[in-house]
C-alpha cells in the first residue's frame, strides 16, 4: 500500500504551469548582487557595501546592523565594547521568550538589540550606543534599557558626548511593564547627564517607533535621522483604524518629521562623519574669539 | 443593577433573590427569616470568594467601568479650591488632561491627571482620555510652574494611551512624551503618581515619573493593552484575556515586580461603588507619602526619583559570549 502511494506520487504530472511569485521575481542571486527596493536597480553587493549600503543610483539607505555601523562610523579599531555579555532574563516567565532571544543571538552574532561602547570619530572621544533591528526588531527590554543607561553613565563619567543610533520597533512585549519602565530609566539617566553638561546626539535610523521614539531617541540636544527612515509613535495601521482617513504617503518618514519641525536635520550616510565631527568640534570646550 | 460586571453576576443574582424573599415575607404570611439568614451567610461567603479572587481580566473590566471615578472626581473629593489651568501656550488646550492648583489638607499642590468623559458627549470632548502632544506639554508647563513655586505634584494616571492619530504624530507625540519623562526626572519637588484606572503605555508613563507610585487595587499598568498584546503576539485580539494574565498588568503584579510602592485598597467590587470612600483611602496614602517626601531636600528628591527608575529591569551576564 505504501509502495502504491509512492508510485502514484512520482508519476503524477504537474497540471499547471508555474508562475513565479512576486518574491521570486525580485530575487537576485544572493550575495553577489543586490536589488534596490526603491529604484529597482541591480548592483554589485560589494559596490553597495563600499558605498555605506546606500544605493549608488537613488540614494536609498539599506539598513545597517550594529557591526556595520561601528565599522563605518568610528575610527578604525577605536571601539571598546562595554557590557557585551549582558543578556535577558524572563521576568514574566513568558512562554518561548528566551528561546526566541537565543535564536536571534545565533542569527545576529550579538547578545542583545543594542551594542554599546566607547570610541573615536576623527579623534573625538565619544560613547556610542547602536541599536540593531535584526535582533528582536530592536525592541527594548531590560537589557537594552540597562545597556543604554550604563552607556550614558559612562559618557558622564568620561565627560564625553553620547551618541545613539536608534533602530527599534518599540518596547519589548515579552517583558511587559518592565520594558515600559526602561523608557523612564534611560530618560532619567539622560537628564542627569544633560544637567552635567553632557552632549546628546540622537541619530534615528529605520525604523524608530513606539517606546524608543518616545524616550531617548527624541531627547538629543540634536535629533537627526537618516533619509527615508520610518519614525513615529503609533503604528500606521493603528492610526488608520483610529482616524479612518487616508494618511499621506510620506507619513512618519524622516522627511515628514523634518517638515513638521521634529528634527534638526536629515543626514545621509556619506556625509554623516563630517557633519558629526563638525558638531563634536563645535562643542569642544574652550573656543575663543580670535582677535 | 446597572453596570454590573460579569464576574460579580452570581453575587447580584443572590442579592436579588434575598431582596425578593424579603419582599415576599412582607406580603405573604410565611416566616422565611431562617432561609433569608442562611442566604445572607451564603452571600457573605460568595462575596468574599469572588472579591478576594478577582482575575486579571476582571480587573481590566473594573478599570474600564464606565462609572469608574475619574481624576476630576478625586480632585473634588480630595482637594480644596481647585483652580484649573488650560493650554500648552503653543498649540491648544487638550481636555484629555486636566491640571491646576489646589490645596491638599492646607498644603498648596499642583494636580494633574488624564481625564476620561462620563458620557459620549464628554468623551468626544476629552478624546476618551487619550491625550495629544499639547496635553503632555500642558502637563509639563504646570509641573515646571509647581517646581518654581515649590508645590508638590500629584498625578492621576488614567488613560488607554496617548492618542494614535495623524495630528498627534505631526505635532510630535513621541517628543512630548519623551520630554515629560526627561523633565520630570529633574523636578525639585515631591511627585506622587497614582494609577486610578488604566495605565496605558507611554501615554500613562508621561505623567508617571514620580517619587512615589501607587495603584488602585483594580487598576492596570501595561506596556500595551491586552487586546494589542494579543494581536501582536498571537495575531488574535480575541485572546486579550490570556494576554491580561500573561502580561502582568494588575496592581498586585506591579507590586511584586517592585515597580509600585503600594496598592491602594479599593471599595469592595470597585471604586465606582463609593467614590467618597475611595477618596478617603487615597487621602491616607497621599497624606503619608507627602509627609515623608516633604522631609527630603531638593537634591534628595531628584536622587530618589533617579534611583527608583535606575534599578528597574532584570538581566544577567554570560560567561561565554559573542563579542562583536
Amino acid at each position: 500500500m505504501l509502495k502504491e502511494l509512492f508510485t502514484k506520487n512520482t508519476n503524477k504530472k504537474k497540471k499547471y504551469a508555474t508562475i513565479p511569485t512576486e518574491a521570486a521575481k525580485s530575487d537576485v542571486p544572493e550575495g553577489i548582487m543586490t536589488k534596490c527596493p526603491s529604484c529597482k536597480t541591480i548592483m554589485y553587493t560589494k559596490e553597495l557595501n563600499k558605498n555605506l549600503k546606500v544605493c549608488v543610483h537613488c540614494g536609498y539607505h539599506f539598513s545597517m546592523n550594529a557591526k556595520e555601523r561601528i565599522v563605518s562610523f568610528l575610527d578604525e579599531d577605536s571601539f571598546n565594547e562595554i557590557d557585551e555579555n549582558m543578556v535577558s532574563e524572563n521576568p514574566l516567565n513568558f512562554p518561548d521568550y528566551l528561546e526566541k532571544v537565543e535564536k536571534d543571538r545565533q542569527k545576529t552574532k550579538i547578545n542583545e538589540a543594542v551594542v554599546t561602547g566607547s570610541g573615536t570619530v576623527n579623534g573625538n572621544k565619544i560613547v556610542l550606543a547602536i541599536m540593531d533591528s535584526t535582533f528582536r526588531m530592536g525592541s527594548m527590554g531590560s537589557v537594552v534599557g540597562e545597556k543604554i543607561t550604563r552607556a550614558i553613565e559612562k559618557a558622564d563619567e568620561m565627560s564625553v558626548p553620547f551618541i545613539i543610533f536608534t533602530a527599534s520597533g518599540g518596547a519589548r512585549m515579552q517583558e511587559g511593564v518592565l520594558s515600559l519602565m526602561q523608557m523612564a530609566k534611560t530618560s532619567v539617566a539622560l537628564k542627569r547627564f544633560s544637567d552635567n553638561g553632557g552632549l546628546i546626539l540622537s541619530i534615528m535610523t529605520h525604523p524608530t517607533t513606539g517606546g524608543v521614539s518616545a524616550s531617548f531617541a527624541s531627547l538629543g540636544d540634536y535629533n537627526f535621522a537618516e533619509p527615508g527612515a520610518l519614525i513615529g509613535f503609533a503604528g500606521r495601521r493603528v492610526i488608520e483604524q483610529s482616524i479612518r482617513e487616508e494618511l499621506p504617503e510620506d507619513f512618519q518618514t524622516a522627511e515628514f518629521l523634518l517638515k513638521h519641525g521634529q528634527l534638526d536635520a536629515i543626514i545621509s550616510r556619506p556625509e554623516l562623519i563630517d557633519k558629526i565631527t563638525n558638531l563634536l568640534e563645535i562643542h569642544q570646550p574652550g573656543g575663543e574669539l580670535e582677535w | 443593577m446597572v453596570g454590573e460586571l460579569e464576574f460579580e453576576r452570581p453575587i447580584v443574582q443572590l442579592r436579588n433573590k434575598i431582596a425578593e424573599l424579603k419582599e415576599f415575607t412582607k406580603t405573604a404570611d410565611v416566616d422565611l427569616s431562617s432561609e433569608i439568614e442562611k442566604l445572607e451567610l451564603r452571600l457573605e461567603k460568595l462575596e468574599k470568594d469572588i472579591y478576594n479572587n478577582i482575575k486579571p481580566w476582571d480587573r481590566v473590566q473594573i478599570a474600564r467601568h464606565p462609572n469608574r471615578p475619574t481624576t476630576l472626581d478625586y480632585i473634588s473629593n480630595l482637594f480644596d479650591g481647585f483652580f484649573e489651568c488650560h493650554g500648552d501656550r503653543a498649540f491648544g488646550d487638550d481636555e484629555a488632561i486636566v491640571g491646576g492648583i489646589a490645596k491638599f489638607r492646607g498644603l498648596p499642590v499642583t494636580v494633574i491627571g488624564h481625564q476620561r468623559g462620563k458620557d459620549t458627549k464628554e468623551n468626544i470632548r476629552r478624546n476618551f482620555g487619550m491625550p495629544h502632544p499639547e496635553g503632555y506639554r500642558k502637563a509639563l508647563r504646570l509641573m515646571k510652574q509647581a517646581d518654581k513655586f515649590q508645590r508638590p505634584i500629584i498625578c492621576f494616571i488614567d488613560t488607554k494611551g496617548a492618542y494614535p492619530g495623524k495630528a498627534a504624530e505631526e505635532r510630535g507625540q513621541s517628543e512630548a512624551i519623551a520630554r515629560n519623562l526627561f523633565e520630570m526626572a529633574g523636578l525639585k519637588v515631591p511627585v506622587i503618581c497614582i494609577v486610578i484606572g488604566e495605565g496605558g503605555s507611554g501615554g500613562a508613563l508621561a505623567l508617571g515619573v514620580g517619587n512615589r507610585m501607587y495603584m488602585l487595587e483594580n487598576s492596570t499598568y501595561s506596556v500595551i493593552s491586552p487586546e494589542g498584546a494579543a494581536a501582536i503576539l498571537w495575531k488574535d485580539s480575541a485572546l486579550a484575556k490570556k494576554a491580561a494574565e500573561s502580561m502582568k498588568i494588575t496592581a498586585p503584579d506591579l507590586k511584586e515586580l517592585g515597580i509600585i510602592d503600594d496598592i491602594i485598597p479599593e471599595i469592595k467590587g470597585g471604586a465606582h461603588k463609593d467614590v467618597k470612600g475611595q477618596s478617603e483611602a487615597i487621602d491616607n496614602f497621599l497624606k503619608k507619602s507627602l509627609k515623608e517626601l516633604l522631609e527630603l531636600s531638593e537634591d534628595e528628591l531628584v536622587a530618589d526619583r533617579y534611583n527608583r527608575f535606575r534599578t528597574i529591569g532584570e538581566y544577567s551576564f554570560l560567561k561565554d559570549y559573542i563579542s562583536i
